[in-house]
């Protein structure tokens, strides 16, 4: 199986690896996928309170080169949009920009799961209600 | 010596054919050219002498008599042939087959269909360390069994099954033995008679040999063996396996099984050196453990997880550079990973995190030396983004965590 270019390089130089502190309430952490399925992304924004703006975002990925890249391309996605913004990122753009394959579209949808599960973790610190996410199938 | 990328360390998939190999083949695809079975001129002769003296080479290097070997188009085929053909020769005496939960897909898959087929398989766990119970295999036994069906050597984890004592039980019942031996002949020391094995496949392109060619060796005397063909037609290979015979294929393997033959007790000792270092090397790396028996062995096979780093994500790391395969599939079409490393009890996580090191005759230890430094290199840099790692260094227990399912 063939790689993209694009999506080797997010795996060899991977964007906005780390951690944020997630005990900051202007922070928002998202983890989804399990040890069990073979992975595991851990997405952090920060949001700027002022202008509602994402200023920063990190990934943490145990996975599949496919997962790594989808969670790099998410985080330098996530930069500078707003919340709102954000909850348009749909897995198929990150599907068309790294060209995965059929077999690792799930690594997107974990991604779009792991951006909205930080998003709502935003919202719930800051007295919003959790959005209602539509199930995606893996 | 200026060191040649990729280096391939998935010997267990496939070897490449000897030198030596395609030199003894190349005149059998031109100027001899021949159907061994045309009887009669000398284009014929020609092809049915050289697949006469490759019998030789195979059923030397297992100790067998050349007519007790059959050839196929691979292991697969000895293997269907094996159980299959028992299982129609042997009905009338029952109908119960004895396998295990580590054997390749080429004998479970087998299996399942005999059970289709109204023919009942008891499918042995094995331990730990991929070793089966030899008193849960006496115990399997019924008065409708009429075959053991035991690897020989793991190809995942290279596991090598206690052989002679297997035998040892199924004669004092009665029941036939066969065993998959395409990972550990030519590797290691294989003799049906002093083994006690009835039937056994194994193929020449895992042995420096081309693809395309097998066997499946059947005992002629006490017991005398025999199973239904499954490929009807001419009646070649004594009406258990007709078709015309893959000469040039058939003769690759004779000269491979003969290589082996004169040179696997100083090849052995190499490689298992040359894998102790390799494994040496790479445990020196936190949290990574070897999987399967260690002293059980094949010399060329090592196993490792790599706790918190998954086996695919890995090979990335190093794939244009080192070949070799994972314990881990990650697509959307099979989550699972390998069934051979669950059935030693693996959590998935560690099978999710493994890879699997097949050496062999052309590997160097330039080639080790390499694949220790890139392999310990990618593991250090996955896991600084990995966030089980991050996790187990704070000391979080991921059981404790739950997680979300897919």
């Amino acid at each position: 199986m063939a790689y993209s270019e694009k999506l080797i390089d997010h795996y060899t130089h991977p964007k906005n690896v780390g951690t944020l502190d997630k005990s900051k309430n202007n922070v928002g952490t998202g983890l989804v996928g399990a040890p069990e399925c073979g992975d595991v992304m851990r997405l952090q924004i920060e949001v700027d309170e002022a202008t509602g703006v994402i200023s920063d975002a990190k990934f943490k990925t145990f996975g599949c080169g496919s997962a790594i890249a989808s969670s790099s391309l998410a985080t330098e996605w996530l930069k500078g949009k707003t919340v709102d913004q954000a909850l348009t990122i749909d897995n198929m753009d990150i599907v068309e920009e790294l060209n995965l394959p059929p077999v690792k579209i799930h690594c997107s949808v974990l991604a779009e799961d792991a951006i909205k599960a930080a998003i709502n973790d935003y919202r719930v610190k800051n007295g919003m209600p959790a959005l209602e996410l539509e199930e995606k199938k893996h | 010596m200026e060191l040649k990328l990729p280096i391939y360390l998935d010997n267990n998939a496939t070897t490449p054919c000897d030198p030596r190999v395609v030199d003894a083949m190349l005149p059998y695809f031109t100027e001899k050219f021949g159907n061994a079975a045309s009887r009669n001129h000398s284009f014929g002769w020609t092809a049915e002498e050289a697949v006469d003296y490759a019998r030789e080479q195979v059923a030397k290097l297992i100790g067998a008599d050349p007519k007790e070997i059959i050839f196929t188009s691979g292991a697969t085929e000895a293997d269907n042939l094996a159980i299959k053909g028992v299982f129609e020769m042997y009905a009338s005496r029952g109908n119960h087959i004895i396998t295990c939960t580590t054997e390749h897909k080429a004998v479970l898959d087998t299996c399942k269909h005999i059970e289709k087929l109204g023919g009942q398989v008891t499918y042995l766990p094995v331990a730990a360390d991929g070793l089966i119970d030899l008193n849960e295999l006496e115990k399997a036994i019924t008065d409708k069994t009429i075959l053991i069906a035991i690897m020989y050597g793991n190809n995942e984890i290279g596991v090598i099954q206690p052989i002679r004592e297997i035998s040892k039980i199924a004669r004092k019942h009665g029941v036939l033995f066969f065993t998959d031996g395409t990972q550990a002949v030519g590797k290691v020391p294989v003799d049906v008679n002093a083994d006690g094995i009835d039937l056994m496949a194994f193929s020449a392109h895992k042995m420096y040999g081309p693809k395309g060619v097998g066997a499946l060796y059947v005992r002629r005397k006490s017991p005398r063996v025999k199973v239904t063909a499954q490929m009807d037609g001419g009646g070649h290979e004594r009406g258990m396996r007709s078709g015309t015979m893959n000469v040039p294929g058939i003769v690759g393997f004779g000269k491979a099984c003969e290589i082996c033959m004169n040179e696997m007790e100083a090849e052995g000792q190499r490689l298992s050196k040359m894998r102790d270092r390799l494994e040496a090397g790479l445990m020196q790396l936190e949290e990574a453990y070897v999987n399967g028996n260690r002293e059980h062995r094949l010399p060329h096979v090592a196993n490792i997880s790599f706790k918190y780093v998954e086996g695919e994500g890995l090979m990335m790391g190093f794939n244009k550079n080192i070949a070799l395969s994972s314990g881990s599939a990650c697509t959307s079409a099979s989550l699972e990973p390998s069934y051979v490393l669950k059935a030693l009890g693996l959590g998935d996580d560690l099978a999710h995190s493994s890879l699997r090191f097949g050496l062999g005759r052309f590997t160097t230890d330039e080639q080790i030396d390499y694949t220790i430094k890139a392999i310990s290199e990618t593991v250090l840099k996955l896991r600084e983004m990995s966030p089980l790692w991050e996790m187990f260094k704070e000391g979080i227990d991921l059981n404790s965590i739950e997680w979300a399912h897919h």
